[in-house]
């Protein structure tokens, strides 16, 4: 009849183990994103591709969003591409900081549809690292991409979005609003 | 920990004043702490769920900004759930587990007065943010960011009340298992425990399983605010989606957390009221536990409109109808166990019956919102709102006010007004559903939820819901009074109290003795 | 009031009752049920949304009818005896877990060929991109020259009508009632064509937002940093009104949507009269478009199109000024002027909008880096110029500046 601290102990280290759960579910979504395309998440590093040109063709869309209202301009400089899966293309994004400050940003990449996420490969994108503008400074930014011929029969059409966002310190800064 | 090895009962007389409740280690003083808590949570919660309808009863707005109604509908949620159901709950486990597998006690008593402890200070923390510049947290009670990051200065406040109580809870349901696990009369089997106890034993695990994920998530909203970590942001490579779906994993499993031991209760009252052995008792323990189980695998139903694979939204449609397939038996085997009884209608087997019908109906608007096509449409609308006000409102809370009558004259040794009793739940039973009724409709013409102010076209319905939940928070003044009374004085219960009770707690005296079976007791 | 509270008495009698016989009725204020929209996923919809309705209502007639029958013949009162031998059947209980069963496999069918065809966003014919915002929407029509209708690319913002937004300001004192479709208007509604694939991608620049329109069909979050897709086809002309269905803050009620569904040639005439390219001959460049500039659109109102050189008088200024300053100013910075603490701060004798006139127009214009302020230069000249004058010259701000579309010109 006395308390058993046996098995007291052991719930205690089931607790500690979920809560390290809910962290490994953060890996586990990525991994989970990426086989399945949840959100349209490409990979963020350059992939090496050999090029295995198809008949198919694919229109590409550009989009571009600057989050939380950054002192930005953000545009694609071609809206839209019609491209065969399996041959390298070349686009740039042009962005230009509008302040007299330098500014650093970071541009996040989705593709929609989800499916289409994995299928969408960049051998060289300026959404893989942070990128630094002077006052005032323009700049086009490259994006070298390829869509794998693998990519579902049924998609025709593919929107890769960047958005824009400044860096973490700027955008705690903006957060207190709105309640 | 082994510092508490040596707790053992003490038998000099109850320490009075202040002292016995600040320092109570008996699980009888810790229950009606606990229930007195969520009693004083309830009002609290419900007041401000009379703000919100009085500011909802016309359109327009008349009473509070936008601001304060997001605060107060936040507010509303995290104090019924976690102020008001959940140590509700708690505190009629701590009374009556002990009682029904005869132990005397909880299994570690001072741990038992931590956890409650820590939920006034929990709640305090909370309520203080109503008092602060930039207000109470005003992001909804899911705290999806990037919203909820916008909170301000309530902020730390929210996440560490919601650490507070995700503790409290964990303690409480280890406290229960390894009561139920290692301190039951000898000859108590496993299957032979109450409902009560068996539901409470799955819930127990599901806190433990459920609670440390969500406190892992806000966590994380932590760091992501003021440690530079970016979890849920997608501009450092993180995704605000991720925290639904962490949060969702403990969220819905909470669902259960917050119905469950009503299942059991019920299942206690029924068999009571029809003189006749629940039907079914090993099925009803099998699909508890199924359900349970289940609630793991469901989370995503709750967030299908922010876009998912289709095999996802397929997943979830499926596993979300199978959780009907448990519940339906649960509810078949209630309307078996009333057939061919001999039924007798007192206060706490209406609160029964009224569940199983309300309940039900919560039960049908959670199958319709499944249904994923159909859930683009429903889901964040009033139809939303109605459903889990079914399920938590006569469903959780009607078990526990019937568990209260049921239970009560146990507790203070005398009946309470029967009478009074009556109309309370007739004002109770028939305003909840004027309340919550009209909401489906509202919702089915496309009101959304969460909005102070809403196009004309709602305004009929919205004014009938608003009388209802008048009319519903007036009535619970009722309650209290019965409470009170009861506790003050009244015709004497007897040891067996109903006629048909069944069950180790009805063989200790009325009122329960202070200490109890501490020989054990023979289980027949 | 009182024909209210009939009206009321009314639909609380007949309501249910009309609800249980799946019957619509003929108050449009009593409305009832799920609409059934307008587009063929909409329609799919409901009839999913009527069987699982009709196959809850079955089971509750059964379920609740042998309770009912049980609570009135096996009652003590009534002299019943209890069976006590009667606790187990695993036969019952055999049969009602797979009847259950049978039932939501037959109901997931047809519910997941729906959703099949929700998720087939093939071949669209306009493509609109829409950015939610605290508390607005942004429409971006995506086009170039081989689209059948939009020939390149425009957009606008898309605000609470200002009738709306004034008479849902706390103790307004406007009837409600009387203010044509309260809280479902917006000053730029979004215009698409008939019978014509239109896909949304979605994205947001600050919180979630749902964008939800019912008659449309079904509802999508709009997730920062994330693009999420839609579509549908409105199969009646028409103006249809949703909102918001996702909580973003404090203005979360006040950011409604509004579709009007027109003909083909209506809406191409509606195109051209909004800056972008339509039909006609190839164009010349049909790849590079001017695309988004920073959050604004290329196209602004109607505005943008007004005279630099026009002069204002200063009641012209300060009329206009209200009005545009209830809808883009007044959600953060409150109608009175008076801002929120600490977030917003108060513009009635604000340092900014009593100091120098430059350093002000330069706020409206460019925003203020690191704080919730946007910039507004997507405004025309016009609006910020009333604006301004308006920030100066109400709630005791007297600093008798007059500025005009041509000053804000020369600022930008």
């Amino acid at each position: 009849m006395q308390p058993d601290f046996n098995l007291t102990g052991k719930l205690v280290v089931i607790v500690a183990a979920m809560f390290g759960f809910g962290y490994l579910l953060v890996p586990m979504y990525d991994v989970f994103c990426e086989l399945t395309g949840l959100n349209g998440k490409t990979t963020q590093t350059a992939v090496e591709v050999t090029e295995s040109v198809t008949d198919r063709r694919v229109a590409v869309e550009f989009m571009a969003t600057v989050n939380q209202n950054a002192p930005w301009e953000f545009r694609p400089s071609v809206s839209k591409m019609l491209v065969q899966p399996g041959k390298l293309y070349d686009t740039t994004f042009f962005a230009k900081n509008r302040t007299e400050q330098a500014l650093i940003g970071q541009a996040v990449p989705s593709v929609a549809p989800g499916q289409a996420a994995k299928h969408f490969q960049k051998t060289e994108c300026f959404c893989f690292t942070e990128q630094k503008f002077d006052p005032l400074e323009g700049r086009d930014m490259p994006v070298r991409f390829i869509l794998d011929p693998e990519l579902p029969a049924h998609i025709e059409t593919v929107t890769l979005s960047y958005t824009f966002f400044a860096r973490q310190q700027l955008v705690a800064e903006t957060s207190v609003i709105g309640n | 920990m082994s510092h508490t090895a040596d707790a053992h009962h003490d038998h000099h007389a109850a320490p009075s004043g202040f002292k016995r409740w600040l320092f109570a280690t008996n699980h009888k003083d810790i229950g009606t702490m606990y229930l007195v808590f969520a009693l004083v949570m309830f009002f609290v919660g419900g007041t401000m769920a009379m703000i919100i309808r009085a500011e909802l009863f016309q359109p327009g707005l008349q009473f509070v900004d936008p601001g304060f109604f997001n605060q107060m509908t936040t507010m509303h949620a995290l104090m019924m759930i976690f102020g008001g159901v959940m140590p509700a709950f708690v505190g009629l486990a701590n009374w009556m587990v002990p009682l029904m597998v005869g132990a005397p006690d909880m299994a570690l008593p001072r741990m038992n007065n931590w956890s409650f402890w820590l939920l006034p200070v929990a709640f305090s923390l909370l309520l203080s943010t109503l008092f602060f510049a930039g207000g109470a947290p005003a992001g909804g009670w899911t705290m999806y960011p990037p919203l909820v990051l916008q909170t301000g200065n309530a902020f730390p406040f929210l996440i560490f009340s919601v650490h507070l109580m995700g503790m409290s809870s964990i303690m409480g349901a280890i406290n229960i298992v390894v009561t139920i696990m290692n301190m039951r009369a000898p000859g108590m089997g496993l299957l032979k425990m109450p409902l009560f106890v068996w539901t409470w034993l799955i819930t127990a695990y599901l806190l433990i399983l459920a609670m440390p994920v969500l406190a892992g998530a806000v966590t994380m909203l932590l760091t992501d605010e003021y440690f530079g970590t970016s979890f849920f942001n997608a501009g450092g490579g993180g995704d605000p989606l991720m925290f639904q779906h962490v949060f969702w994993f403990f969220g819905h499993p909470e669902v259960y957390i917050m119905i469950l031991p009503a299942f059991g209760i019920v299942s206690q009252i029924i068999p009571t009221f029809a003189r006749k052995p629940l039907f079914g008792y090993e099925s009803m323990v099998y699909a508890t536990a199924s359900i349970a189980f289940l609630s793991f695998i469901v989370w995503a139903h709750h967030m299908f409109t922010v876009g998912m694979p289709l095999s996802g939204q397929l997943f979830f449609m499926f596993s979300t109808m199978l959780i009907a397939v448990p519940t339906g038996v649960k509810v078949f085997n209630w309307m078996a166990t009333m057939w061919r009884g001999s039924m007798t209608f007192e206060t706490p087997m209406l609160f029964a019956v009224a569940f199983v019908f309300l309940f039900s109906i919560g039960g049908f608007s959670g199958l319709m919102l499944g249904i994923t096509p159909a859930d683009f449409q429903y889901h964040d609308t009033y139809f939303v709102v109605a459903h889990f006000h079914y399920v938590l409102v006569p469903g959780a809370i009607f078990g526990i006010m019937g568990g209260v009558y049921f239970w009560m004259p146990k507790w203070t040794g005398h009946m309470y007004n029967e009478k009074l009793a009556k109309i309370h739940f007739w004002l109770s039973a028939i305003f909840v559903n004027v309340t919550f009724f009209p909401q489906h409709f509202v919702g089915l013409a496309g009101m959304p939820r969460r909005i102070p102010d809403y196009a004309t076209q709602f305004a009929d319905f919205n004014m009938v819901s608003s009388i209802g939940a008048f009319v519903f928070g007036v009535s619970q003044l009722l309650f209290v009074y019965i409470i009170w009374s009861c506790v003050r004085g009244g015709e004497k219960a007897t040891t067996a109290v109903w006629e048909g009770s069944h069950g180790l707690e009805w063989t200790v005296p009325s009122p329960a003795p202070h200490h109890t079976f501490e020989v054990a007791p023979e289980v027949p | 009031m009182r024909e209210r509270f009939r009206r009321i008495f009314q639909g609380a009698v007949y309501g249910p009752l009309f609800f249980l016989l799946g019957v619509s009725t003929a108050y449009a204020d009593w409305e009832l049920n799920m609409t059934r929209g307008v587009t063929p996923i909409s329609h799919d919809t409901f009839d999913l949304h009527m069987i699982i309705f009709w196959v809850c209502v079955a089971i509750a007639v059964v379920v609740f009818g042998v309770i009912i029958y049980s609570l009135y013949a096996f009652r003590l009162s009534r002299g019943a005896q209890p069976d006590i031998a009667m606790v187990h059947s695993t036969k019952a209980e055999i049969i009602w877990t797979l009847i259950p069963i049978g039932i939501l496999v037959a109901m997931a069918i047809p519910a997941a060929e729906t959703l099949i065809k929700i998720e087939d966003t093939r071949a669209p014919d306009v493509t609109i991109k829409v950015t939610s915002y605290q508390w607005k929407w942004h429409y971006e029509y995506l086009g170039d020259a081989n689209d059948p209708f939009v020939k390149s690319n425009f957009g606008f913002f898309s605000n609470i009508s200002p009738e709306s937004n004034r008479a849902r300001q706390l103790g307004s004192g406007i009837d409600v009632f009387q203010v044509d479709n309260y809280l479902r208007d917006v000053d730029k509604s979004v215009v698409v064509p008939v019978n014509r694939k239109v896909r949304l991608l979605l994205t947001s620049n600050d919180v979630l937002h749902a964008w939800w329109v019912p008659e449309l069909g079904g509802k999508r979050d709009t997730i920062p940093g994330f693009v999420n897709e839609m579509w549908f086809l409105a199969e009646e002309i028409g103006v249809y009104r949703g909102q918001c269905a996702e909580l973003c803050g404090r203005d979360h009620g006040f950011m409604p949507i509004v579709v009007e569904v027109q003909s083909e040639a209506d809406f191409a005439k509606w195109v051209g009269e909004n800056g972008g390219a339509v039909g006609g001959g190839p164009a010349e460049t049909p790849d590079v478009v001017e695309g988004t500039v920073a959050a604004a659109a290329t196209g602004g109102g109607a505005g943008s199109a007004e005279p630099v050189d026009m002069e204002l008088s200063f009641d012209d200024l300060m009329a206009r000024g209200e009005t545009a300053y209830l809808t883009n100013c007044s959600a953060c910075h409150q109608l009175n002027g008076q801002g929120l603490a600490p977030a917003f701060p108060a513009l009635a004798g604000g340092v900014i909008t009593t100091g120098a006139l430059d350093a002000h127009l330069d706020q409206v214009l460019n925003g203020k880096a690191g704080t919730a302020m946007a910039p507004f230069s997507y405004l025309s000249n016009t609006d910020i110029a009333a604006i301004v004058t308006y920030e100066r010259n109400a709630w005791g701000n007297s600093t008798g500046d007059i500025i005009q579309p041509s000053d804000v010109q020369a600022a930008r």
